[in-house]
């Protein structure tokens, strides 16, 4: 019995926080359209709802009325698999991001090894959808969007670690209490540019969207996909960029510590500034997706490998060297 | 306790089934499915001894990185459709003796290695740091790599340093005929070079010389 009741709390915990995640992610869906509208001048999604708020739920309930079709010559099996596992990872990354102090589903010691560990799995959605498929355009779309992750992973790892030499530990929560006196995105800002360019790689939104790039590959990986199955890879799509700012803002923002440490605004719930935070950062993304035209994949592959890389590497040497040479090195 | 050792034979048999499905599946991009499963099993044995960081070290480098370069490789020689011929046919026969004896070799290696743990415990301690509670995983990993074992940890990353060098030397190859595009050259293009307005007098044409 007592089982049992560990077993229902955790339950209730882990919905607490997946519930808003999964309406969030509507949400976002619906503020991405809306702002790429808006920098077009035109109105975007206004019509479900006050200002259009319940299009994705729209949406939504279209997907899930829609007939699943599997190709004939598809791998069945892995070709439902892959949106499951899509989904999976991009929400069990969120047990780890914490949205105050003590406010996190596991507070585990290598939380951020874990999210960079989640995040390169999910290279595998997309690399079992293209293959299962069993047809040229997702095959495709696939090989260039694993090509693409696994390189920007490597410049996302490396400002990774320059974020750990100042921390001097791999918890979460560690990460934001070291940054109480400055955000790490006052000495690291080149870091953080990177970081939030690879991030748009990793999460193959434009201008990098060469995975999904319509002109050429029709929708890359999510071609033969319909129905419900491709809602799930939309919203894990959509969850990991969510991730991806969390992780933005927990690295570099000081997540959800407020930015001036004065009377009316440390009575702000911490989870209040983490959300505005993302939401920054979100909306950053969609400014990206809206103003900058597409990159071609060699220049994608010699701006992972030839720029941010040897960029990110000095920057570890430097940062090391100053926190060496001032003795900040972190103490256990 | 009983959750812990629940957990321990599930992620074991796991990684034992998937072994064994890993040569034993007739498409090799199952067989590297079934690879992947086997790591990400492995990898939750090792947290569940306590040895978090080895553990998503293990993710990330195995699973996130070589895997998906075993997985590139065998989708693009699209060897899935070259069914498993490797017990039916005559030449293939030949490999089976060496097959027989590589494992006998790891047999007796794991026989040598549990023994020494199960009959001389003072061994095995010798040989084991022990770690403390106080400090965390990635932290005592950290002590005693760049500490105790320096030398041998940098020896180990110039061995790494040489095989990628090599492995880069040895595939690079510059083919003939094969055109480029130059980024400086691109974006440092004007008007006055690309466009040429020309008098073609009529019935001759002009000869353009790139």
């Amino acid at each position: 019995m007592e089982y049992f009741n560990i077993i229902f709390e955790e339950v209730y915990k882990i919905l607490f926080l997946l519930v808003p995640v999964l309406v969030s992610v509507a949400m976002i869906v619906w503020l991405d359209r809306r702002v790429w509208a808006f920098v077009q001048k035109r109105q975007g999604p206004n019509v479900v709802g006050p200002f259009g708020l319940l299009q994705s739920l729209a949406d939504a309930l279209k997907y899930i009325f829609k007939e699943i079709i599997i190709p004939a010559s598809a791998n069945k099996i892995i070709f439902i698999l892959a949106p499951i596992i899509t989904m999976t990872l991009a929400l069990i990354a969120w047990a780890v991001i914490p949205f105050g102090e003590d406010q996190v589903l596991a507070n585990i010691n290598v939380g951020i090894l874990y999210i960079f560990a989640v995040s390169s799995l999910g290279v595998y959605g997309i690399i079992m959808g293209g293959w299962a498929s069993n047809s040229k355009y997702p095959f495709l779309g696939a090989i260039r969007s694993a090509a693409q992750m696994v390189s920007y992973e490597v410049s996302i790892g490396i400002i990774i670690i320059n974020v750990l030499l100042c921390v001097g530990s791999l918890n979460l929560s560690d990460i934001v209490m070291a940054q109480q006196n400055m955000w790490f995105i006052i000495p690291l800002f080149p870091m953080f540019i990177i970081f939030f360019i690879s991030a748009l790689a990793e999460t193959n939104r434009p201008p990098f969207d060469l995975p999904e790039a319509e002109a050429e590959l029709v929708a890359g990986y999510q071609t033969e996909y319909s129905g419900m199955m491709y809602a799930m890879f939309w919203l894990g799509e959509y969850a990991n960029i969510l991730l991806m700012c969390a992780l933005g803002s927990i690295l570099f923002l000081g997540g959800w510590l407020s930015p001036i440490d004065l009377y009316p605004f440390n009575l702000i719930p911490g989870a209040f500034w983490l959300i505005f935070k993302i939401l920054f950062l979100f909306i950053l993304f969609a400014l990206v997706k809206a103003v900058v035209p597409r990159y071609r994949y060699d220049q994608l592959m010699r701006l992972g490998w030839k720029i941010f890389l040897p960029l990110s590497l000095t920057y570890v040497i430097l940062t090391a060297s100053y926190l060496f040479y001032f003795n900040l090195l972190p103490k256990i | 306790m009983i959750a812990h050792a629940i957990f321990f034979y599930v992620f074991s048999i796991i990684a034992i089934i998937s072994a064994i499905m890993v040569t034993a599946s007739k498409n090799t991009v199952h067989s590297v499915f079934f690879l992947i499963l086997d790591f990400i099993s492995i990898s939750c044995l090792f947290i569940m001894i306590g040895a978090e960081f080895l553990g998503m070290i293990m993710l990330i480098v195995y699973v996130g990185a070589v895997a998906v370069l075993f997985l590139f490789v065998v989708m693009m020689l699209n060897v899935a459709q070259q069914k498993n011929q490797w017990f039916n046919s005559e030449e293939s026969s030949g490999h089976i003796p060496i097959g027989l004896i590589i494992s006998t070799i790891i047999f007796f290696e794991l026989i040598i290695v549990v023994g020494g743990w199960k009959y001389k415990p003072e061994l095995s301690e010798l040989s084991t740091t022990q770690a403390s509670n106080e400090i965390s995983n990635t932290h005592s990993l950290g002590q005693v790599l760049y500490t105790d074992y320096i030398h041998v940890f940098q020896i180990s990353g110039m061995i790494l340093l040489i095989a990628m060098i090599g492995a880069i030397v040895l595939t690079f190859r510059q083919r003939a005929g094969v055109k480029t595009q130059s980024y400086l050259k691109q974006i440092s293009r004007e008007r006055s070079e690309g466009v040429e307005v020309l008098d073609v007098p009529s019935n001759k044409g002009v000869k353009i010389d790139d």
